[in-house]
């Protein structure tokens, strides 16, 4: 396995108990990709990203992330694992009874040994990269939906993580913050390395920000289309990858 | 064709079923509005066997219920539709193409005899989550260390200070009208035999030996149990257990241990709260029917000892660890939606009521056996 390659899917397949959605899907994402994950409503995104981040496991199959598997692996090495990644939730899923700095200082509180001043400055740099510095002491059930997905990201980016994973992060925001939150994505690509891979629908996003996208179907179970975004739209044969990107009705 | 009932005025005018080539034909007509509809339904789909051709030309006008009625005698008797008008046909036109597999997901609804099996299923499986969930908890708190795997003290001495401070007036309130009740109602009899003073024995040992601990348990169980299956339930439909999870943080250890610590510190000092209480009840019962305070006091010292008051304590932790660890294991097993903190919440109730009651009894059993 090559030195650039962050995540490594093997044969996977994917599903609730008798339920598979995806079978035999196998792809690789390189370290410092924009990687996007497309897909019909319903076709199994949530779900194969909830593999890669080891919420579910496999039915078969492999997930590597930096050739660590987290299906199997327990203790410090699967904590190893998880402090590489950061999660953004479809939902933002922030806790609910701390404020938005504290949603940020609990992980590094628990991983690392820095006094309380400096988890709370670390936060506030978070929450600036968002947009959302003058709320450290509001809670997640007092600021927008929006709001809540940007501070999601932040919280995720809490340990400096080499892999976000972020479900739809810009379902649901204006097409300003929408198109802020591509630049900061981007960004945190080009400055720090961050490897993304992106669950998304948002095609004007897509474009700005995607070096490769998979997208699944539903019927075939598994990827039928892989490639960059503009190559797709101009030469996918794939009749849904053609509708998907000029936006027709099926 | 007759129809039985005389109410359904007009419905020869909206149906009409004749015999057609190797099977029926029914002739729709007139407004298919939801009325129409119900008053047709059954007679249109009983009707429709064999080969079944609609002959929808004289329908003036078709509602959401009348596409319904067109489609189901499509789809289930596979009836050809003909004549409809152009502005119907154009509104039908959205329901024509491949149908889209059942979705084989959705549970059909069981039978009686399915319902009693599956309920007997679910319980053996629920006794399975919670042997494996005690297995849980005494690895988490086997494998303290710092770092990552630290207990969070100060979760543990907000949920005492809350499950223990909210408690008390409940608790309170009710042991010490136990303790009266039980003086008021067992002084008379027992001074038929003038031994009235052996009410004392009676509300101390009951109190301190079993009421003491199984009120102060139930209490907790609808206070704090509740309260636990509930905030964990919403973290779970929020995600925010999945982001724990994530983080490296395992919901066991960050949110299940320190309320199952709280529960097993708090719960002893209600119960000696409790029985104090308990016994001031009787006490007042006493006093006012002229026994001083001396001999009342002198009573209880020789007819409990610190035996009993241990016996009691003991299962005190007991049930406080099973109390915050079935509100905690309730809430990690919430399903999703909103609706599901609500069925989680009761259950947590019932299930640590159900369970103080049971581990009571075979503390009983135990303490008999080795003469506690
Ligand atoms: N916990 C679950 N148990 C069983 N089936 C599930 C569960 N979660 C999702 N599903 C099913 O899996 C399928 C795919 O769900 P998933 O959430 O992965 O879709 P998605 O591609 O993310 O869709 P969307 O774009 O709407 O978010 C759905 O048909 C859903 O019914
Ligand atoms: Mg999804």
């Amino acid at each position: 396995m090559g030195d650039d390659v962050m995540i490594q899917v093997q044969d996977l397949s994917a599903g609730y108990g008798d339920t598979v959605l995806l079978e035999h899907v196998s792809f690789e994402v390189k370290r410092g990709e924009i990687f996007v994950i497309l897909g019909g409503s319903g076709c199994g995104k949530s779900t194969l990203l909830k593999n890669l981040i080891g919420l579910l496991p496999p039915l078969a199959g492999k997930v590597l992330i930096e050739g660590g598997d987290l299906a199997t692996a327990s203790g410090d090495k699967r904590r190893k694992i998880l402090r590489r990644i950061g999660v953004g939730y479809q939902s933002g899923a922030l806790f609910g009874s701390m404020t938005l700095a504290e949603n940020i200082t609990l992980p590094i509180e628990e991983f690392t040994r820095l006094p309380p001043e400096a988890r709370e400055a670390i936060a506030w740099t978070k929450l600036k990269l968002v947009g959302l510095e003058n709320f450290t002491g509001h809670l997640p059930a007092e600021i927008s939906g929006g709001m809540q997905k940007r501070a999601a990201i932040a919280r995720a980016m809490a340990l400096d993580p080499q892999v976000l994973f972020l479900d739809e992060p810009s379902a649901g925001l204006d097409p300003v913050t929408s198109a802020e939150l591509d630049a900061l994505i981007l960004h945190l690509r080009d400055a720090l390395g961050v490897t993304f891979v992106i669950v998304s629908h948002e095609l004007a996003s897509i474009y700005a920000v995607a070096d490769r996208v998979i997208m699944l179907d539903k019927k075939a179970k598994g990827i039928i289309a892989e490639g960059r975004p503009q190559d797709l739209r101009d030469n996918s044969k794939d009749p849904f990858v053609h509708k998907f990107f000029h936006r027709e009705a099926a | 064709m007759r129809l039985g009932c005389a109410h359904m005025a007009g419905v020869e005018d909206l149906l009409k079923v004749e015999p057609g080539e190797g099977g029926v034909r029914l002739v729709l007509s007139g407004r298919l509005d939801a009325d129409a509809v119900a008053d047709i339904w059954n007679e249109a789909l009983g009707a429709a066997r064999g080969k079944v051709t609609v002959d929808a030309s004289a329908v003036e006008y078709c509602d959401g219920a009348g596409s319904a009625l067109l489609c189901e005698l499509r789809r289930r008797a596979g009836g050809k539709i003909t004549g409809l008008r152009p502005e119907i046909a154009r509104v039908f036109e959205l329901f024509e193409g491949d149908e889209e597999p059942e979705d084989k997901s959705r549970k059909p609804v069981d039978s009686p005899l399915e319902s009693i099996g599956r309920v007997g299923a679910e319980f053996f499986e629920d006794l399975r989550d919670q042997v494996a969930f005690l297995g849980e908890m005494v690895v988490v708190f086997a494998t303290f260390r710092g770092g990552a795997q630290r207990l969070r003290w100060n979760d543990v001495w907000i949920t005492f200070e809350r499950a223990g401070v909210q408690a008390l007036l409940v608790v309170g309130l009710i042991s010490f009208l136990t303790g009266l009740i039980m003086a008021f109602q067992a002084a008379p009899p027992l001074r038929q035999f003038g031994v009235d003073l052996f009410v004392v024995n009676l509300v101390g040992l009951a109190m301190v030996r079993e009421l003491g601990p199984i009120m102060t348990a139930i209490v907790l169980a609808g206070r704090s149990g509740s309260a636990f299956a509930a905030e964990i339930g919403t973290m779970k439909v929020n995600e925010e257990i999945n982001a724990l999870n994530t983080m490296g943080l395992d919901p066991a250890r960050f949110l299940v241990a320190p309320r199952v610590l709280a529960g097993i510190l708090v719960t002893p000092f209600l119960i000696v709260y409790a029985d104090l209480l308990g016994v001031a009840g009787g006490f007042l019962v006493m006093l006012m029917r002229g026994f001083p305070t001396a001999a009342l006091w002198q009573q209880l010292t020789s007819a409990i000892s610190v035996h009993d008051v241990m016996a009691g304590l003991i299962k005190g932790f007991v049930f406080g660890a099973l109390v915050a660890g079935m509100g905690c294991l309730r809430g990690l097993q919430t399903k999703e939606g909103a609706s599901a903190v609500g069925v989680s919440t009761t259950s947590s109730v019932v299930s640590s009521i159900f369970l103080i009651v049971v581990v009571d009894a075979i503390f009983a059993v135990v303490y008999y056996v080795i003469g506690f």
